[in-house]
């Protein structure tokens, strides 16, 4: 390392620091003047200690007992069925690209230990279905899932309908076209060739348009907010709502980055997609949906604006983690390094708050499926990140990086942590938007058992099979054939475990088909009222 | 208004300050890092194969980045070359650097598996020559006809795995991706960028 190099990283890691240091004592003397009152603006007037959960039996919901608080109540309402339109199309849009992203999923992944499984064609090679997949998964799914509960939580975080709703929805048929015209340029063999940035940057066009669309509702309604206190979670979709247009604009832009310092940037955007797009997002939503259930404030409001100021500063920083040992100069990895270990810092903060928040009230995730699937998303988000920052050591990530090993992290992140916290959004919106209970809850209970089953084997097989096979590509005394070989009963056990995902996947598409289009048995009552119907998932 | 902008603002002054640094001054470092002399440029037909290896997704499984052998002694070993260093990318657009190893690295194929029948028939099926692999076959990069022309290239593959009956020649997309794979050859010298020690961190 020259001089130099070396100076400008200690510059900016203590730029880091005092940025951090400055926060905590702007936080701390109430510079933003957040006390833990506005922890309490997600409740309307004496709504705290009521749950509000479309689920649950034992207590009825929560409707307002002064003059005040009933009208409090009752503007939710309008606030709710003012974003319907618009949340409605992001949400079916994301539910159908989860169908088809988790079948090329499967596909990949059968493909893997059965390479001659539909293998005649380049329409279903393998190096076309699996960017199909993660594509899918991600620009369809995720992202669409998550701007939809974003959509349904502002209005909700704002206290006033949602503005320029028609944007919105104009915004999710772009973005569809968007997917579907990138999916299909992968498919025709058309791809730009970076992971996570496969489609051609013509398309790329599509999704900063349907994007911006977005944004519009979200100033607008922001403007003519009525809240005093802006809750943690709008600081987070605020954020995210400016990170991604930058990442993906710069990420995109063509024939700027040659060779090396392409591979920097693409991974750069990467993990910025996932760490200030995905994750703020998921973060965003776990934190008014777990207390909101509860029906009690997060325990530490300055704690999570500590955690939402460093997940910034540091999370922007880790990309380079995905290079460890790669053609780069080496103060670029280890400055990635230092910032991923760093992260342990906002991640334990959520932490606190999300898990401390649920202390002694875990027995709730027994009756409510939208507290289930939040809360083992989010308490998947810290496992994720713990091991995220491990994996960044270069002693381990030695051995696992180039294996399985970080596709079971992936799935980790994405599923068990964003889809998980996606899943518990949408049981918890659609009851509110259609003004009906999901017809069978125990076609929750299976969607539940399925997924979580299926993920569980998915990331053991494959942590174990990535662990072994980083080890033996280390010992070059162990043929190459003979790695190969060794995984193939893991990643049969993978097939396995996507197989229950995607068939959970499907109970839950076709669920939500039934509640979407009012059939199937009807539970009758207005949105925040409790349903009378035995609805709880067991 | 205010605290909206201020939150807004705080988020766009720190992804600058990461793009800075992450993106700002490895582009002004690494492009004014040397090339190295024995770099051979593309021609017309090996970016034509590159082309297809992007639309197949052969990097899903291939790396192509040897790491240093003070880091990770088994790329050394297993003869996937030297440690890559920024100057032998100067001509990827994009890089196809890979994040997996499901396959082995293919820096240096041209020159460890120079014979190009060998690669015609592992991409026909991988099995002929390697029972066992996992490797996708790649039978859409052939023409199965009755008869070859003069001009094209005809792959004997070894009983069983050849197509029984006819000859079996190879799209143009084929030699292009063959001719790629044999000019991924970096066995030149460069010099290595310093390597941390693992024990560093
Ligand atoms: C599903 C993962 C996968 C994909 C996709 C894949 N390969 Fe492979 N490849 C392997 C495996 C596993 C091996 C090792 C066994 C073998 O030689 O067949 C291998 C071996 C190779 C080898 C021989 C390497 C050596 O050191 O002997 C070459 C060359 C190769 N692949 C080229 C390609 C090309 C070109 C493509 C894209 C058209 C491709 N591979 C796509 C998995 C894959
Ligand atoms: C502190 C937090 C985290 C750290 C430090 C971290 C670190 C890492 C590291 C070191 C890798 C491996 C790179 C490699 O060897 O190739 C990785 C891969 C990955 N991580 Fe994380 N991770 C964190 C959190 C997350 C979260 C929350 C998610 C999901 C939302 C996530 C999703 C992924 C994905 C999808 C990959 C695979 C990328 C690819 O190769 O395509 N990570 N992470
Ligand atoms: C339904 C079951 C699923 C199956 C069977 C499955 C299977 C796979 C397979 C086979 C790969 C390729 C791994 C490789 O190249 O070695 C992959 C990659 C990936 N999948 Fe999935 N997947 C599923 C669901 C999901 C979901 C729902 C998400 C996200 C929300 C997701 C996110 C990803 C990501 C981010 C990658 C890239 C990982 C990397 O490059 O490191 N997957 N998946």
């Amino acid at each position: 390392m020259t001089p130099t190099i070396a100076l400008l990283l200690i510059i900016t890691f203590l730029l880091s620091t005092v940025g951090l240091l400055v926060l905590i004592w702007s936080i701390s003397t109430n510079q933003f003047s957040n006390s833990q009152n506005a922890a309490r603006t997600i409740f309307t007037p004496g709504e705290e200690g009521h749950s509000e959960d479309p689920a649950r039996e034992d207590t009825s919901a929560y409707k307002g007992d002064s003059k005040a608080a009933k009208e409090a109540f009752t503007a939710r309402r309008v606030q709710d069925q003012s974003s319907k339109p618009a949340v409605l199309i992001w949400l079916s849009s994301a539910v159908f690209w989860l169908l088809i992203g988790s079948f090329y999923g499967l596909l990949a992944s059968i493909k893997m230990h059965y390479p001659e499984f539909m293998a005649d064609s380049q329409w279903w090679t393998f190096g076309r279905i699996r960017p199909m997949h993660l594509n899918a998964v991600v620009y369809g799914w995720s992202s669409m899932a998550g701007i939809g509960a974003v959509l349904f939580l502002v209005p909700r975080l704002f206290k006033t309908p949602l503005r320029g709703t028609p944007y919105a929805v104009t915004g999710a048929i772009i973005w569809n076209i968007g997917v579907i015209l990138g999916l299909g340029a992968i498919n025709f063999g058309l791809s730009d060739g970076q992971e996570w940035l496969e489609f051609p940057w013509q398309v790329d066009f599509l999704f900063v348009l349907g994007g911006a669309l977005c944004a519009v509702p979200l100033l607008l309604t922001c403007a003519r907010r009525t809240v005093e206190h802006l809750y943690v979670s709008s600081w987070y979709f605020l954020a995210a709502l400016v990170w991604f247009p930058f990442l993906f604009f710069i990420a995109n832009v063509p024939k700027v980055f040659p060779g090396a310092t392409g591979a920097t940037v693409n991974w750069w955007f990467a993990h910025n997609v996932l760490g200030l797009w995905v994750t703020p997002l998921g973060i965003g939503i776990a934190y008014y949906i777990i207390p909101k259930i509860l029906g009690r404030p997060i325990i530490s409001y300055k704690l999570s604006l500590i955690g939402f100021w460093s997940l910034a500063l540091f999370y922007s920083q880790v990309g380079i983690h995905h290079l460890i040992g790669g053609p780069i100069p080496t103060w670029l990895v280890t400055l990635s390094i230092v910032h991923s270990v760093m992260m342990s810092i906002p991640v334990i903060t959520v932490a606190i708050n999300h898990h401390g928040t649920m202390w002694g009230s875990f027995g709730r995730i027994k009756e409510s499926p939208t507290l289930r699937f939040v809360w083992i998303g989010a308490l998947m988000y810290t496992a994720t990140s713990l091991q995220g920052s491990l994996m960044a050591l270069r002693s381990v990530n030695v051995i696992t990086h180039f294996t399985h090993y970080t596709i079971a992290h992936a799935h980790l992140g994405m599923y068990a942590f964003l889809s998980f916290i996606l899943f518990g959004a949408i049981y918890f919106i659609m009851p509110r938007l259609t003004d009906r209970e999901w017809p069978w809850r125990r076609m929750i209970s299976l969607h539940f058992w399925l997924v979580a089953i299926g993920i569980l084997i998915y990331f053991v097989s494959l942590t174990t099979a990535g662990w072994l096979q980083g080890l033996a590509l280390l010992d070059a005394k162990t043929p190459f054939l003979e790695i190969v070989q060794m995984t193939i009963p893991y990643l049969q056990a993978r097939s396995l475990g996507g197989g229950l995902m995607v068939a959970g996947h499907i109970v839950f598409v076709v669920h939500f088909i039934f509640m979407l289009s009012r059939r199937g048995a009807m539970t009758q009552g207005p949105t925040l009222f409790r349903v009378r119907t035995k609805e709880i998932s067991q | 208004m205010t605290r909206v902008l201020a939150i807004m603002m705080g988020a766009a002054f720190i992804l600058l300050l990461a793009t800075l640094t992450l993106v700002v001054m490895p582009y002004l470092q690494m492009s004014a890092e040397a090339v190295p002399p024995g770099l051979k440029p593309y021609t017309q037909q090996e970016l034509m194969g590159r082309q297809t290896y992007i639309a197949n997704g052969c990097m899903y499984c291939h790396s192509q980045q040897p790491r240093d052998p003070s880091f990770a002694s088994g790329d050394r070993d297993r003869g996937w070359g030297r440690p890559s260093v920024p100057g032998d990318y100067a001509n990827d657009w994009p890089h196809l650097m890979g994040t997996m190893r499901t396959g082995p690295d293919l820096f240096n194929i041209g020159a460890r598996q120079p014979s190009e029948d060998w690669h015609l028939i592992h991409l026909y099926n991988p099995q002929a020559v390697m029972k066992g692999s996992i490797m996708p076959p790649y039978r859409f990069l052939f023409r199965h006809v009755e008869k070859a022309g003069p001009n094209d290239k005809v792959v004997n593959m070894p009983p069983p795995y050849g197509p029984g009956s006819g000859q079996l020649i190879v799209t143009e997309e084929g030699m292009a991706l063959v001719a790629y794979l044999l000019s991924l050859d970096h066995t030149y010298p460069a010099p290595t960028l310093p390597q941390a020690k693992i024990d560093e961190e």
